[in-house]
């Protein structure tokens, strides 16, 4: 911070300006970081205190919110993993994801090479519905997809989460793979197919080797909204051995609302995985989010 | 580019199929479990229907209904003022806070803007969970630091509380939006020109006037994919209330998702939660429309210049 003072022959005159230019600075700066530590602040406090919550007993919350537990009773969450089905609900929550983010991810990835790199009749029409497919909330269609559901004998069941979850991937992820597709230089493609590469082989050996950034930013955000998803399984399954985390946690907190620790340890065992693909996928998430995407 | 239209002409049938064949997986899935189903609840708001008898058709019917209907009125109008939590207060805080940040170095400015973001990736039902407890009557945080400051006047049953609870649940929107709205500022910023701001320095333009010239102008995509993104979520709005409160006290946080919800899943009025369902999906692409248009013009305005 001082090195400019350095250059000078170091007089008691001269290091206590720089001194107090220094401190100068640092006193301008304290009350921007104050600012921005605030609002982390009001981000982290619900979060700490749920936490909190998690660890005590019934009777220790009336002592006080912002309090430490006398004892930390780590039984809670064993209480909610266990008698409360948290182990269910999160195997469930694995058993949905995992196909619909593999399968939305691989069809994407066709669907999106054919629209970025492929000139074909009625292709500007079929980008558009999946567009609209993109724009349209769950809600406009949540009905006849239940009932079709219903119809074809698949309500309450895995697949009735998993098939219209993978339908409605298909959509931002056939819109993302193809902006990454129509941005790949043209001279490599090129150059790839003089070398007599077929469209097959030009996808595995070209495009997808340098679609890493992509793909991974398309797999995250699918996973999380799928991940996060409440109305599709609200509504087409019904048996609470099929309930996912976001699910599970809502009916356990309609029938033991009174139950504060217990659901509050529930939550933090719905939140964690979340919080922990965020932590480690961060930039992805942000990339994703920013570049301007709205999803239905 | 691959240029199938070319071989087509060559005769190759079988290779003009290519594209299709790439597209058709992804297409059917959509098709048949979203697009399909699109189709339908325009057909079904046409209809009566309880979800087991055959449905009658009932013409306007439903639409008409629409507009005398106690509880979609009072949705949309809760809705409406959800805007001013989803909307206006985050992408306004928002703005204060890109305001702060602009063109200073600050020391883990990745590490705070990961942070005003993790309420936007939680799955709605924690955030819900979580406020339920904040907001907790008994001995939630939120009562308790009323009464250590000696505000116990203001402790009320907020989400329980007729005049309290759609702000109660309101201002968990804004915690969850706010962050989201300034990250997308913050990377709008980050492209701006730097010179533009060393240019109004030397004019000597105060911290205010190079926002509202500068850093605005600036980052416009920014705030209208805010704008558009914050509106259908406060149009939507549906965990967030079912977890919360689930429309009550009264009506007081009704919303036309969960009508709709109600409607059809609850009192098997199916035909009518379609026609709801319509009007919402309307309304939204509506305003996404014209939002996104507004900016587009105003986008090949600044080319122009």
């Amino acid at each position: 911070m001082t090195s400019g003072a350095a250059d000078r022959p170091l007089t008691l005159e001269s290091a206590a300006t720089a001194f107090i230019a220094w401190l100068r600075r640092l006193l301008r700066r304290i009350p921007i970081y104050a600012f921005l530590i605030l609002f982390l602040l009001i981000v982290a406090l619900p979060f700490i205190s749920i936490s909190l919550a998690a660890f005590k007993t019934s009777a220790e919350l009336t002592r006080g919110a912002f309090t430490l537990p006398a004892e930390w009773r780590w039984s809670n969450f064993s209480d909610a993993w266990t008698q409360a089905h948290f182990d269910w609900y999160f195997r469930n929550s694995a058993i949905v994801a995992v196909p619909v983010v593999a399968v939305g991810t691989l069809l994407s990835i066709f669907s999106g090479y054919a629209f970025g790199l492929m000139r074909f009749p009625l292709s500007r029409l079929l980008f558009a519905l999946f567009l609209l497919g993109i724009m349209v909330p769950q809600e406009a269609y949540i009905i006849p997809l239940y009932y079709l559901l219903r119809g074809i004998g698949l309500v309450d069941t895995y697949w009735a989460m998993i098939l219209p979850q993978i339908g409605m991937s298909v959509c931002f992820g056939s819109f993302w793979m193809r902006g990454f597709f129509s941005s790949f230089p043209a001279d490599t493609l090129d150059a790839a197919r003089v070398d007599g590469c077929s469209i097959w082989t030009a996808l595995w050996r070209v495009l997808l080797p340098n679609a890493g950034a992509a793909i991974s930013t398309l797999v995250v955000l699918l996973f999380i909204w799928t991940w996060n998803d409440f109305l599709i399984a609200l509504v087409v399954v019904s048996s609470d051995t099929l309930r996912t985390l976001p699910l599970g946690l809502a009916f356990f907190q309609g029938r033991y609302a009174s139950n504060v620790p217990l659901m509050a340890a529930g939550a933090i065992i719905v939140l964690l995985p979340t919080l922990i693909i965020y932590v480690l996928f961060q930039r992805q998430f942000i990339q994703g989010v920013t570049s301007g995407t709205l999803h239905g | 580019m691959i240029d199938s239209s070319r071989e087509m002409q060559r005769g190759n049938r079988l290779r003009a199929l290519i594209p299709y064949l790439f597209v058709l997986p992804a297409f059917l899935i959509f098709a048949l479990f979203v697009l399909l189903p699109i189709l339908d609840t325009v057909r079904l708001s046409f209809f009566d229907w309880t979800g087991f008898s055959a449905p009658n058709f009932a013409g306007l019917a439903n639409y008409i209904e629409l507009w005398t209907d106690r509880l979609f009125i009072t949705g949309l109008g809760n809705n409406l003022r959800f805007i001013l939590f989803y909307t206006v207060f985050p992408i306004g805080l928002a703005l204060v806070l890109t305001a702060v940040m602009t063109r200073r170095r600050i020391r883990g400015m990745s590490l705070f803007r990961a942070g005003y973001f993790i309420p936007y990736v939680m799955p709605m039902v924690v955030v819900g969970v979580v406020w339920r407890w904040i907001y907790n009557p008994a001995f939630g945080p939120l009562n308790q630091a009323l009464g250590a400051i000696g505000l116990d006047a203001l402790a009320r049953p907020w989400l329980g509380d007729f005049d309290a609870a759609l702000p109660a649940v309101g201002l968990i929107a804004t915690w969850v939006q706010y962050g989201f709205c300034m990250v997308l500022f913050i990377a709008g910023v980050q492209k701006i020109d730097e010179s533009l701001y060393d240019a109004a320095q030397v004019d000597g333009a105060s911290a205010m006037q190079q926002l509202r010239h500068i850093t605005i102008p600036g980052i416009r995509t920014e705030i209208s994919v805010a704008l558009v993104t914050t509106f259908i979520a406060a149009l939507r709005i549906f965990d967030l209330v079912f977890v919360t409160t689930r429309g009550g006290p009264g009506d007081q946080t009704m919303v036309t998702s969960l009508w709709l919800y109600r409607n059809a899943f609850q009192i098997n009025r199916v035909g009518y939660a379609a026609t709801i369902a319509v009007a919402q999906s309307v309304l939204i692409l509506a305003i996404s429309a014209v939002l996104l248009r507004f900016t587009r013009t105003s986008d090949q305005e600044e080319v122009a210049q």
